[in-house]
This record gives C-alpha cells, structure tokens and sequence, in this order.
C-alpha cells in the first residue's frame, strides 16, 4: 500500500534544501504480530501541515504511534531529523496530541500541571521549574485557547477542553515536528479555530506538522498536503 | 506517654512511617495501583519467615522479598501480558502461603509468632531499627519529591511519557523497588496486612480537599503524619493495637472529609455545573481569545 499525496496547495517559506523532519520509508506497523500498515512513505517538512486522512481502520493512529515508537514498527525506517529513531534522542523537539479523549487518574490535577509535564523532556530531571519554562507553559495555554484556565481541574473540563489541554501539553515543550491524532474529533467550530492558527503559526516559524483528521472543517485554511490511507479493504 | 523510651521511639518511627507512605501512595493512586501495596505486605511476610527461618535480620530479607516482589510486578505489567492479573495473584498468596509455612521451621528458641509482622508491633522498636528507617525514608522521599515530577508525568500519562522519550521502564522499576522499601519500613508499624491503609486512604484523603496534584501530595504527608502519630498515642492511652488504630483513624477522617464535602455541595443550590449549562449555551465563540 503506497499512500497518495495530493498537495492542496504550495507550502508556504519552505526552505528548498532543509531536511526533512519526518521520514517514513517502507514503514510497516502494528500491534503486536498483527500488522496494520505495510509498504508507508511519508515525508514531512518543516513548515508544512500535512493532513493524514482515510477511513475508519485505515491505520492512521498506528501511523502516528508507529513513528513515536508507541507500536510495533515491523519493516521500513523512521527518521526523525534524518535520525534513525534508535538512534534519536533528542525527543525534546518531538510533541505529540494523542487521540485520546480524556486525562484521568485518581488524583486531582490542574491544567498548568498537565501542560507543564509537556515541558519536562525540556528539563534534566532534577532540574527545577524555570522563568522561560513558565513561559512557555502560558504560551501553549494560550495557543490551545485555555488562558485563565490553568488552576482548574482537569477533570472539571468539558471533553473538548481535556482535547486542548493534551494539545496545549504538546505546544508546552515548543515541538519542532507535531503529530496530533484526530485533534478537532469533540471540540467545537470555534476551538478548531483556535487550532487552526495555532499551527499555522507554528508552521510559520518552521516547525513541522502531520495531523490526523477526519473531518478537515477549519483546520482546511491551514493544511498545505493531504495524504490519504486507504481504507483496510481498498485495493492497494 | 514520652517519658518512656520506646514510646518516643515509636512515635519517631510513627512520624517517619506517616510521612513517607503517602507521598508513595499518592503516585500509586494515580497509576490506579492502589493496592499494589498490599500485594507487596504479602510478599514480605515469606521474606519475614525466611529471616526468621534462617537467624538473618527479618527486616532485610523481607526488604529483598518485597523488591523482587515489586520488580516481578513492573516487569509483568510492562509486558502487557495475558494473565497479568492471575500472576500477581499466585506471587501474592504464595508469598503470603510461604511466610506461613517457612516460619514453622525457624529455629527453636525463636518467636514464631507473626503478629507483631502481621499486626505491627511498634512498642518494639528500638534505636538501631529507627535508625534504619530514617535512612530508608530519607531514600524513599528523595525519589518521590527529588523525581516527584518525572513520576507524575509517568503516572499521569504513560504513553505520553513514553512518546517524550522520558525512561519510563526505569521510573516505574525505581517507584516500584522504593514502594518495597516503604512496605518494609512500615511493616513494623502497621503490619503487613494493614500497610496499604496508610499509603492509599491519605491519598483518599487528599483527593477529596486537594486542588492540585503538588497540594495532594502535601495533604496526603500531612494526613499521614497526623494519623499515624495520632493513632500511637491513642493505642497508648486506650491500650489498642498501634497499626489498626492508626488506620481507623484514617479511616474516620476520610468518612469525615467525605460527609463535610457532601453537605458543602448540598448548600450551594443550584450546583455551580448546572448554572454553566443553563448560562452559557453551545456556542462560545466570542468567549476565546483568538491567538495573533
């Protein structure tokens, strides 16, 4: 299965000859024994905002956690940075919004704890809090719309607000290449359009961006390239 | 009460005890591992028999049973194997089934019985255990407030910790071994069955009046401390075992948060989530501040 690429339009200031931050070539991934995807090349670069895109079951989570190293990759290479993942370290410059819904323990926890923990590969580990790092946690807040949110309780938040909070936690760590899984999938028209500027600001300022949709509503301004999944029963 | 020794001892192992548990059951809790401490207590006692089987010090074989213990329990659970579940149960009861069995076979001469381990004896303790469990505590809170933030980022969101390249293998293997090191310590004080009351209820506790995950850790330590002192010297005045007191009194005051909660909820009419709904419709557009 080779995934299409269809440019929606010419990505805007990208550099002609910059590495690319994401490199998939031959991937295949899975959980466990069961492969999901075969035979994927994606390659995304900076300033760009790809939108991956397919049907129920078409394996696009599996993509984004195949490359984070969340599941199973069994044949192909993922480079990060032009960094084969073994090898890669520098996982700082990596932020990731994961599909799920909801952030629950069985402790209370605020919004500022939850974004602030998206700064912690920032930081050595015994490393205290800093001034920049603060900041940079008010900035993510304020990019994912929660501004003045930050002593709540997580589980006080609405669905689409715990969504922006995941989101806000990987904006925390100023990621370099951002993968977000189904970021819109329960927030309402005027949050995505929070989103929407999010990433074209950060895709303005050269970072990568491969996001997961399903419907692409407001999110479409802002997307440079779609590829698609086909579907698990499509011809390949 | 403080004019005896072994009272100002037991109070100063009670303080240490109540200190330390919670702030390891707070990072339990949240993994939703709350009764991972229990399954450790059982462990123990096989470590327990097998130091009094042997004339070695309990305390340590029961400190190295109890990490085994919970190294086998990370790794199974890191695994993601089928039958997880059924493992932890047979480590759990043999344990449990073999603390039994192996003390029969202590030594003549020795005390056999496994009360004071199972129910605690704190009257017993004596300057060199405490000192023991000062370096043990001192270790324990160094992992859990020194690394208190990379815990809670693995606690919080495994996954995720694991995508921010964090080692969270060894995180969990470095809360595990020091959740073993706190069974050991407080097995002294509660007893083994009784251990998990003081790590999980404070964190109970704290979940209830807490407003942040840092103020739970402080209230559960506070909680902790409180009731673990607070139950020695009621068991010294009303002559009731040390480690059942002090986890009935964290058992009231959980019952007591839990009611001043309910009724602080019952006076505010209407609740404050319904005046949201009824307020503020679906469409909030004007209400987020666009990013420039």
């Amino acid at each position: 299965m080779l995934l299409s690429a269809r440019p929606r339009r010419a990505p805007a200031a990208v550099p002609v000859a910059c590495d690319s931050a994401l490199t998939v070539r031959g991937g295949g991934f899975g959980h466990g024994r069961d492969a999901v995807l075969t035979g994927v090349d994606l390659t995304v670069h900076p300033g760009e905002v790809v939108a991956v895109r397919g049907p129920n079951g078409a394996g696009k989570s599996t993509l984004v956690r195949g490359v984070l190293g969340l599941c199973e990759t069994h044949s192909g290479e993922v480079r990060l940075f032009g960094e084969p993942r073994a090898r890669f370290r520098d996982w700082h410059r990596v932020g990731y919004v994961p599909q799920r819904h909801t952030v629950t323990g069985g402790v209370p926890v605020t919004v500022r704890e939850l974004v602030s923990s998206g700064r912690l590969n920032r930081l050595r580990a015994w490393q205290r809090f800093g001034e920049a790092d603060r900041c940079a946690v008010d900035c993510a807040l304020e990019g994912a719309g929660l501004a003045g949110f930050d002593r709540r309780l997580v589980a006080e938040l609405s669905g689409g607000q715990q969504r922006r909070a995941l989101l806000a936690r990987a904006l925390a760590g100023d990621p370099e290449l951002l993968l977000l899984d189904e970021p819109t999938a329960g927030v309402d028209a005027a949050s995505q359009r929070v989103l929407a500027s999010t990433l074209a600001g950060l895709a303005e300022t050269g970072a990568a961006v491969a996001v997961v949709l399903h419907e692409l509503g407001p999110l479409a301004e802002v997307v440079t390239r779609t590829v698609t999944l086909p579907g698990a029963d499509a011809p390949c | 009460m403080l004019s005896y020794e072994f009272m100002r001892l037991a109070l100063a192992a009670a303080v240490l005890v109540g200190l330390t548990a919670p702030t390891v059951g707070v990072y339990l809790v949240q993994r939703r591992l709350s009764l991972i401490g229990d399954g450790l207590g059982h462990v123990a006692l096989l470590g327990v028999a097998v130091g009094l089987a042997t004339r070695s010090a309990p305390v340590l074989t029961a400190l190295l049973a109890t990490v085994v213990g919970a190294v086998v329990v990370e790794v199974l659970r890191a695994r993601r194997s089928t039958g997880t579940d059924v493992a932890l149960a047979i480590m759990f009861y043999g344990g449990l089934a073999g603390g039994v069995v192996v003390v029969t076979r202590a030594p003549a001469g020795t005390p056999t019985t496994l009360d004071g381990y199972l129910f605690g004896a704190l009257t017993t303790t004596t300057r060199t255990d405490l000192a023991v469990f000062a370096g043990m505590a001192v270790v324990v809170l160094g992992v859990t407030i020194g690394l208190g933030r990379s815990l809670f980022t693995v606690a919080l969101d495994e996954e995720h910790a694991r995508a921010s390249g964090l080692p969270v293998l060894r995180l969990n293997l470095l809360l595990a071994v020091v959740t073993a090191v706190t069974v050991t310590l407080s097995m002294r004080v509660l007893g083994l069955l009784l251990i998990s009351g003081l790590m999980v209820l404070p964190a109970g506790c704290a979940q209830l009046v807490a407003r942040s995950f840092r103020g739970s850790l402080v209230i559960a330590a506070l909680v902790g401390v409180t009731v673990s002192v607070g139950g020695t010297a009621v068991s010294w005045y009303a002559d009731t075992p040390s480690g059942g007191t002090i986890v009935l009194m964290a058992v009231a005051l959980y019952a007591v948060l839990s009611i001043a909660r309910l009724a602080r909820r019952g006076g505010q009419r209407p609740r404050p989530d319904a005046v949201r709904t009824s307020v503020r419709p679906v469409d909030r557009v004007d209400e987020i501040p666009l990013p420039h």
